[in-house]
């Protein structure tokens, strides 16, 4: 990140679009500041807080004590009395340590206190498989927040959602989660500063398509988009839905899509049961029944802990080969 | 009166204002006007969010447990409006979906009380670091019950401020028991000021009734931690009644609560204020009566208070610049139709 005052990137990483949507907030608003575990001098565990430190100095990037309950405690009375921080937990599974402070005071400080009070932060996680990182570390846990009224979700797949996404929840006054998968730092894209690309709480057609909708989100949008590849070598024209917020969830989209192309499949990374994908799929049942040719097919990842071993952690979520199978039945 | 003779009368016209205020809240509650049972009474611990309100300034911040309404009286808290939001009316601080465990005001510096155990001890951390940060000489007051010493975000959020040197002060009001379990039963080290001190806090334990005295200690702490030295204050009491209106202590005797009401903080001002003739009689029954008719009129006030509007369900999750939630009914119309 040489230059951080460009306007278009034709390439740059997810992690650097974070990073950069940090500093452009920064430097516009003097009550921003971070705090998490390792963001300073470290540079953040997953590094989109890189550099920082030298640039906005201790005051304003402030490593924390591992200390989840208090990181998000801290912030919440930092927020509610002038600053706008953004706090960093390393894992989302680290929610376990601060889900009072998020869940209890966070989403519900405004509403408790009959609308005196915003607690205009970000809570920013790093969720998902892929790095063998086990049960404790892998987790998709955004439907605890889904399920939580009072907080905001983002959860991006591009580089340009995620600079967006993120410099839009700074100006929000609401609380928002902001999940970030682990695999997709290193992933490259576009970045343009001018082309936020929508508004917060709007979802994305990656690719327009008549015979199925795959409904998703982070980063799993792109096996949905590598499946969908697949299938149109095969004459099958998905749709691809990227949700980019669960809340709002951008329901018009999802009803739209699916009542046009009559076939849904929805795809996550969180378990099966009394996840996210249920919800998007009772959507689907109450406001497409009559156009649906073929039952709501829900493909997430099984209904147990994430295994350490790589060959047991690759099936145990979606995978794109299953994918492009399913959609096949479904389109038969 | 000369400027030391007006502190005590101060203090104690603080305390019997939350006892008389308690006390009408409980009538409320048996005239069938609050809003549920969950009313959490501080009478028999006025002492300790007295001195420590009088020893804040007016920019400071605090937080409360859910034992928390001598700490707003304490600290301006207009009874008409706290007694509205007990009843869960629209006139309420909170427009009466806070209630008596989540009451709360910005302008009075009441960043909330909160019915989670330890739950508002973090919030203080925060605030204390704004103060620092914006350069607002504010002091962030966390008030917790002897329950709360017993939770870990304590611990974290001592740790905090510490490292950071924040101004911030813990208080815990400990009256002996978390809901019905006794202190003996739930601390490994009583002497809670040894572990804050532990954590680099400067520390106060107050135990006696002398709430001059316990004023005066307790504001070099807060003055110490404007200083941005934190601190820690013990105020140790008893609550007089049941842990909510449903309890009826069967957990401890009547001999115990006999016994441990005669160490009344009120009594023992007034009785102060007589002896050193600071106050005769007359002056102080002057004081209760003008007491009385105003929590009598809190009282009313919230009687009389209209209800809410049903749409104030779905207002103030987000911000107001926000959509509101979608109801229930919108919902099942829009499949229906």
């Amino acid at each position: 990140m040489s230059d951080l005052n460009k306007n278009y990137y034709e390439k740059i990483t997810f992690r650097d679009a974070l990073r950069l949507a940090i500093h452009d907030s920064m430097q516009e608003d003097e009550k921003i500041i971070v705090m998490g575990e390792d963001v300073a001098a470290y540079g953040g565990a997953y590094g989109a807080t890189k550099d920082l430190l030298k640039l906005f100095g201790p005051k304003r990037i402030i490593d924390t004590p591992i200390s989840e309950a208090a990181i998000v405690g801290a912030s919440m009375g930092a927020a509610l009395t002038g600053l706008r921080p953004i706090a960093e937990l390393m894992y989302v599974d680290f929610f376990g340590m601060s889900m009072d402070q998020i869940a209890n005071q966070l989403a519900k400080v405004r509403y408790m206190f009959g609308g005196q009070i915003n607690a205009p932060m970000i809570l920013r996680a790093q969720g998902g498989t892929g790095r063998s990182a086990g049960a404790q570390h892998s987790q998709s846990l955004e439907t605890w927040i889904m399920h939580t009224p009072g907080l905001y979700l983002s959860i991006p797949y591009t580089p340009n959602d995620a600079y967006h996404l993120l410099r839009a929840a700074l100006k929000i006054n609401n609380p928002t989660i902001f999940i970030e998968h682990k695999l997709l730092y290193n992933t490259s894209g576009v970045l343009d500063k001018n082309n936020p690309d929508q508004i917060f709480g709007k979802a994305k057609i990656r690719k327009k398509g008549k015979d199925l909708s795959i409904i998703s989100y982070s980063r799993m949008v792109n096996f949905a988009e590598k499946a969908a590849e697949e299938l149109a070598k095969q004459k099958i024209d998905v749709e691809v839905v990227d949700l980019r917020t669960l809340n709002p969830l951008d329901r018009e989209t999802i009803i739209e899509s699916v009542n046009k192309t009559k076939r849904a499949l929805v795809l996550s990374e969180s378990c099966y049961t009394a996840g996210v994908p249920s919800e998007i799929t009772s959507i689907i049942f109450e406001h497409c029944y009559t156009n649906l040719l073929k039952p709501v097919i829900r493909y997430t990842a099984e209904d147990t802990p994430a295994p350490v071993a790589p060959n047991l952690e690759e099936n145990y979520i979606p995978t794109i080969e299953k994918i492009v199978e399913y959609s096949k039945k479904l389109c038969k | 009166m000369t400027q030391s003779n007006t502190l005590l009368p101060n203090l104690y016209t603080t305390m019997k204002r939350i006892r008389t205020f308690e006390e009408r809240v409980g009538e409320l509650f048996i005239k069938g006007e609050t809003a549920g049972t969950m009313l959490h009474l501080s009478i028999g611990e006025e002492l300790g969010p007295t001195c420590l309100g009088a020893a804040m300034q007016k920019q400071d911040t605090f937080t409360t447990h859910h034992r928390g309404h001598g700490i707003f009286i304490a600290r301006g808290g207009d009874p008409k409006k706290m007694m509205a939001e007990i009843a869960g009316k629209k006139d309420g601080y909170c427009k009466g979906k806070g209630g008596s465990m989540h009451i709360a005001d910005m302008k009075l510096g009441h960043l909330g009380a909160n019915a989670i155990v330890g739950g508002g001890i973090p919030t203080v951390v925060g605030a204390g670091l704004s103060s620092k940060y914006l350069e607002e000489d504010k002091v962030s007051v966390a008030f917790f019950g002897d329950g709360a010493m017993q939770q870990g975000i304590l611990y974290e959020s001592m740790n905090m401020a510490s490292l950071w040197k924040l101004p911030v002060v813990f208080c815990c009001i400990n009256n002996q028991y978390g809901m019905g379990t006794k202190i003996d039963n739930a601390a490994g080290l009583k002497d809670f000021s040894k572990r804050a001190a532990s954590f680099g806090l400067n520390t106060l334990h107050i135990d006696d009734l002398d709430i001059e005295n316990a004023y005066v200690k307790s504001k070099e702490i807060i003055d110490k931690a404007r200083k941005f030295e934190p601190g820690f204050i013990e105020v140790e009491c008893y609550r007089f009644f049941g842990h909510a209106r449903m309890d009826k202590s069967p957990y401890r005797s009547e001999e115990e609560e006999i016994k441990m009401r005669k160490s009344d903080p009120i009594s023992y001002a007034s009785n102060q204020m007589l002896k050193n003739k600071i106050m005769n009689e007359d002056e102080i029954k002057k004081i209760n009566e003008k007491i009385s008719i105003e929590m009598d009129e809190a009282m009313d006030f919230a009687i009389n208070s209209p209800l809410n509007n049903q749409k104030e369900i779905f207002t103030d999750v987000y911000d107001e610049s926000e959509p509101l939630p979608i109801s229930v009914e919108e919902r099942i119309n829009k499949i229906l139709s």
